[in-house]
């Protein structure tokens, strides 16, 4: 392999251009956790809300619940990206769609973590299920028969007893969304993957440029998992194995 | 203080309650026994509206519990309820368990709910366990906070669903003992219960169950004395035998 390695190449500055590429990989970085977290923060309540909804016990309630997951978890999270940012717009009425298309500040952004928002919290819908199905059926009458609405009942009992259950799969969610954000270089979104194929292209240092993405998105991956960790020892109860 | 009128219901096909009736006057207390699956738990339930019935009404303390309008939070708030698992809250702390009800459902405050919730922890024996969660309780002493949680929400009745048969022999009796002193005080209750020591020392009148039907409704002389039914003498002999 006659490859010139040149691990240099992050110091220097990029072609007509005073940045350098580290600068672009951490602008890069920087959408990236943007966009993950906002998404992640959009999944957690709509996937709460989504897979509560199939426990109700209320058929309508738990068929919206139920067709929010099958709609978004049955297609290709690519594809769904290029849904929300080319067809979505055009279905609006015609003065927002205008503006979607023109004037909408940060339009891939704002798409992008919507969409991975939404693609996320089918996943953490069938989990948050889950957790409240492996709950004894007598913790629900025993809340009710203290006259709590089903709300407070989802809200003090249900849910931060489900969510504890399903904190390690969480993790992982949590995790993905890291590792997913990078589907919306597919729509410029000038996140970690697409700096890194801009510099790749720019400096011809695509090994460099790769190995560094992926440290990039490990390290993200490691401290999601650190942060989760350490909420599940925050929260655990006492009393209870470990 | 509870009524219960011709109450049907049906599980599918299944009628699990058979035109029911019965009534508990203020500071009765009611013994309900009968074989597993005999709808027991299905009756008791329908008196503070845990379980909806297709036929017949139930009144407590005037209020119509099978009426569609009944603002059940309400009606629950002021019945108390018992479970055979106990159904502590194992997130919250001993004191959280007994002030939620009070402060989310009665409105108290923070202070009023700890030092009622206290005096009844107080009552059953386990003031210095506070602090604890469930986990790290005994059986007994779990099924002892759970009778001050209902306490606590100062209820006109309670309501038992078998408290002792998931306890270890040796900790019935500390159970019992609260029920007995609760009864001896004028509690208006009733008891799913197959302890019948405990029919024998406090019960006004005992109701027989079977295939969702009242079999036998009497005093508890007349039913420990001679039991009219077949069915009731062969239950009597084979859970007194041990
Ligand atoms: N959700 C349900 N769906 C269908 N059938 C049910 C349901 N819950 C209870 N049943 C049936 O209703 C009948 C009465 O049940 P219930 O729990 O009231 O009996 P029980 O007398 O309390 O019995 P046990 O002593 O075992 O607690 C049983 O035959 C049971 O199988
Ligand atoms: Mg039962």
């Amino acid at each position: 392999m006659n490859y010139h390695w040149n691990w240099h190449i992050f110091a220097q500055q990029v072609q007509g251009g005073s940045e350098t590429y580290a600068d672009w990989l951490a602008a890069g970085l920087g959408w990236t956790l943007a966009c993950a977290l906002c998404a992640w923060l959009i999944a957690l309540a709509l996937g709460t809300l989504a897979g509560a909804l199939r426990t109700t016990g209320n058929r309508v309630l738990a068929g919206a619940g139920a067709t929010w997951v099958e709609l978004f978890r049955n297609v290709p999270l690519l594809v769904q990206m290029f849904l929300w940012f080319f067809v979505v717009p055009e279905l609006l009425p015609r003065e927002l769609s205008l503006w979607v298309k023109q004037d909408m500040p940060a339009k891939e952004f704002v798409t992008a973590t919507l969409c991975l928002g939404l693609f996320t919290s089918a996943r953490i819908a069938e989990q948050v299920r889950a957790g409240i199905q492996a709950l004894p059926r007598g913790q629900r009458e025993a809340a009710l028969a203290l006259g709590l609405t089903t709300l407070q009942c989802y809200s003090h009992i249900l849910l931060p007893r489900a969510l504890r259950i399903i904190i390690a799969p969480l993790t992982s969610e949590f995790m993905n969304t890291f590792k997913n954000s990078s589907v919306a270089f597919a729509i410029g979104l000038m996140e970690l993957t697409f700096q890194a194929r801009q510099m790749q292209e720019d400096s011809e240092q695509g090994i460099e440029t790769y190995l560094a993405v992926t440290l990039l998105y490990f390290l993200c991956a490691i401290i999601a998992n650190r942060a989760m960790a350490l909420i599940e020892a925050r929260t655990r109860v006492p009393g209870t194995p470990g | 203080m509870i009524s219960i009128c011709g109450v049907s219901k049906w599980y599918g096909p299944t009628r699990v309650l058979d035109d029911c009736s019965t009534e508990v006057a203020k500071g009765d207390v009611v013994v309900v026994c009968g074989p597993s699956g005999s709808g027991k738990s299905t009756l008791i339930k329908c008196v503070n509206g845990l379980e909806a019935v297709q036929r017949g009404e139930v009144i407590v303390d005037g209020v119509v519990v099978t009426a569609p309008k009944t603002d059940l939070n309400r009606l629950r708030a002021r019945v108390g309820m018992v479970f055979q698992h106990f159904e502590l809250f194992p997130h919250l702390s001993v004191a959280d368990n007994l002030t939620l009800g009070q402060i989310k459902v009665l409105g108290r405050s923070r202070d009023e709910a700890i030092a009622r919730g206290l005096k009844m922890l107080d009552r059953v024996g386990l003031a210095a366990h506070r602090d604890k969660f469930p986990a790290q309780l005994s059986g007994g002493q779990q099924q002892r906070v759970a009778i001050a949680r209902a306490l606590s929400m100062d209820p006109v009745c309670m309501l038992f669903d078998e408290p002792t048969s998931a306890l270890d022999p040796e900790m019935i009796s500390e159970v019992l003992d609260v029920m007995v002193a609760l009864a001896e005080e004028g509690m208006t209750m009733m008891c799913v219960t197959h302890e019948m020591g405990f029919a024998r020392r406090v019960a006004d009148r005992v109701i027989f169950m079977d295939q969702g039907r009242i079999v036998e409704d009497c005093a508890k002389e007349s039913f420990f004395g001679a039991p009219r039914s077949e069915r009731a003498q062969q239950f009597l002999a084979k859970i007194l035998q041990h």
